[in-house]
């Protein structure tokens, strides 16, 4: 019997020739990140631990994005800490603001193919989208990562997600992952891993697979991945024999196996409060909304904004409804300044904001007051996560957030 | 077996709902235990007492990698939490800060808000009225991990062995 795309990536990071789901094993730790909210509790954990030494520094990455810039005067301690910290155990990748974590970490090279990762953060899933095992971990098992560079985990049983066909214009990668999750359940893969497959999916940019393997997590996995193709070894500057051979055998065993025909699909939105409460827009069409929010570790990468701007070109913003945008990284902001995306984003009255997690964490940017209602690209729509619990949250595809903000209520983006 | 009140909450549970994302800057987890369940329960932290139980649905726990969770839970009291199902992070950190995490299916269904149930961890029975449930025993490693009192107790007992 063959093996899933999780079950080869842990057996290569064993260096064994056999792993079955429910094992127990001990694997050893590629890279880690650790974000501005959580290195005060890992760095005050690690030293309780009695630690003298990170075990290889060159393997963590420090980034500060959820509280970047400030916005209250007790968040520079988490700089401070932070900074001292890492002076202290000699770690040389710390990140002051160049964007949010799960785009700097593939971004700037910090994760390869078949990688082992782990993170103070449950989107850490993210990096599935190039085949690395990325997954969440507390602030004391990270600083038990830090002192001994490895981590004991369950091999996953997989749930394979095939999905063939062309996507309708107007529906996003966006639709497809929330679309699963409201047919799974917010615990449907709990503990599990997804795997991605289909011509649906080969023909998805990497930034796209990033927004479904980011949200992977919303169904309770542990990982969503997607094998490498030529796409993920363009992105990470390698050639593709140089990438480990992942992909899931023939004969690999699925503890389930869900198909979608893409032409099926359709714009869809996640309701308040829970993220498998999942709609097709047209049942929600014309609810009147306050603020709309294109950002986020989801969907705030370069061509989430240029659908954006696409949708908005030559129009306004409606009255009184705020347009926030987040460029998900300084080079994401770049880029799209440089492609004059963001200029048509200003022009129709939009919010651009500096790269970080801000709004969608609650902490800054766009925060929402007693009864307002958002329609967000980002991944949760809990009970107060923006603002006071009464605050609605729809969650959406940039663009179907976009044709939102024109209309000033809920809309299907016309493409 | 010890008796705890019960603290009866739905499924899905989110970690924003335990404790909102606001409330994580704040220095220690001390101060933030004043503000868990805060969405659902604007008192919550006031009336708990030490030794109660939480009884939940299914995938409890759901949402960010936040410890403080089950911090704040285990620094009020709380004395386990029986749940139909936890999200893996949550689960793992509970274990890992040695606050008993107790999975239940028929829990959820059989309890009421202030019901008074009987716990028996080492033996994982739970009796509600004249029945007794079994609830699912935990895989040995984690067992010990939790009995060590947490991860750092259990990282700092090896190294002494």
């Amino acid at each position: 019997m063959g093996y899933t795309c999780i079950e080869k990536i842990i057996m290569k990071n064993l260096g064994q020739n056999h792993v079955r789901p429910n094992d127990i094993v001990t694997v050893n730790v590629d890279r880690v990140m650790i974000h501005d909210i959580f290195v005060p509790f890992v760095a005050d954990k690690f030293e309780e631990m009695g630690f003298e030494k990170i075990w290889d520094p060159e393997k963590v990455v420090l980034i500060y994005d959820h509280l970047v810039p400030t916005s209250r005067v007790e968040d520079v301690r988490h700089f401070q800490i932070g900074d001292a910290f890492a002076a202290k155990y000699g770690i040389k990748n710390v990140h002051r603001g160049d964007g949010i974590c799960h785009q700097l970490m593939p971004e700037a090279d910090y994760v390869k193919p078949g990688d082992v990762v782990f993170g103070t953060d449950s989107h850490t899933t993210t990096y599935g989208s190039i085949g690395a095992f990325s997954s969440g971990v507390g602030y004391t098992e990270m600083a038990a990562i830090l002192g001994t560079g490895q981590l004991w985990v369950k091999v996953p049983e997989t749930i394979r997600v095939t999905i063939d066909g062309k996507l309708p214009a107007g529906v996003m990668s966006k639709d497809v992952i929330l679309r699963l999750i409201g047919d799974l359940g917010a615990d449907g893969a709990n503990y599990k891993a997804l795997e991605f497959a289909g011509s649906a999916v080969d023909s998805m940019s990497i930034a796209s697979r990033m927004t479904i393997a980011n949200m992977s997590v919303e169904a309770g996995a542990k990982a969503g991945l997607f094998a490498p193709d030529e796409k993920v070894a363009e992105y990470c500057g390698v050639s593709i024999e140089e990438i480990p051979d992942i992909s899931a055998d023939e004969n690999a065993k699925y503890a389930k196996e869900i198909r979608y025909k893409a032409e099926e699909l359709v714009p869809v939105v996640a309701c308040p409060s829970s993220v498998d409460k999942i709609k097709p827009v047209t049942e929600v069409e014309g609810t009147p909304i306050d603020q709309v929010f294109i950002g986020s570790c989801t969907n705030g990468r370069l061509e989430d904004l240029e659908i954006a701007a696409k949708i908005l070109e030559g129009k306004k913003v409606a009255d009184y409804v705020k347009l926030i945008v987040t460029p998900a990284s300084r080079e994401v902001y770049r880029q799209a300044s440089e492609a004059g995306i963001l200029e048509t984003l200003i022009k129709a009255g939009a919010i651009v904001t500096h790269p970080g997690c801000g709004l969608c964490c609650g902490r800054s940017g766009g925060i929402l007051s007693e009864g307002e209602r958002v329609v967000a690209t980002n991944n949760r729509n809990f009970l107060g996560r923006m603002g006071p619990s009464s605050v609605e949250i729809y969650l959406s595809s940039p663009a179907v957030a976009a044709a939102s903000a024109v209309s000033g209520r809920i809309a299907l983006p016309a493409l | 077996m010890e008796k705890s009140k019960v603290w009866k909450f739905n499924h899905n549970v989110d970690t924003d709902q335990i404790i909102p994302s606001q409330y994580l800057l704040l220095p220690t987890i001390e101060e933030m235990k004043a503000y868990t369940f805060e969405p659902l329960i604007k008192d919550f932290a006031k009336q708990v007492q030490p030794g109660d139980v939480i009884i939940a649905g299914e995938n409890f726990g759901c949402g960010s990698s936040r410890e403080q969770a089950p911090r704040v839970l285990k620094e009020l009291g709380v004395r386990a939490v029986i749940a139909g199902s936890f999200a893996r992070i949550f689960f793992r950190n509970a274990i890992n800060i040695g606050l008993p995490a107790i999975i239940c299916k028929e829990a959820y269904d059989k309890v009421k808000q202030d019901d008074v149930v009987e716990l028996d961890m080492s033996e994982g029975l739970l009796k509600i009225g004249d029945e007794t449930l079994t609830c699912t025993r935990l895989p040995e490693y984690m067992q010990t991990i939790l009995n060590a009192g947490g991860l750092i107790e259990f990282l700092n007992k090896e190294e002494v062995e």
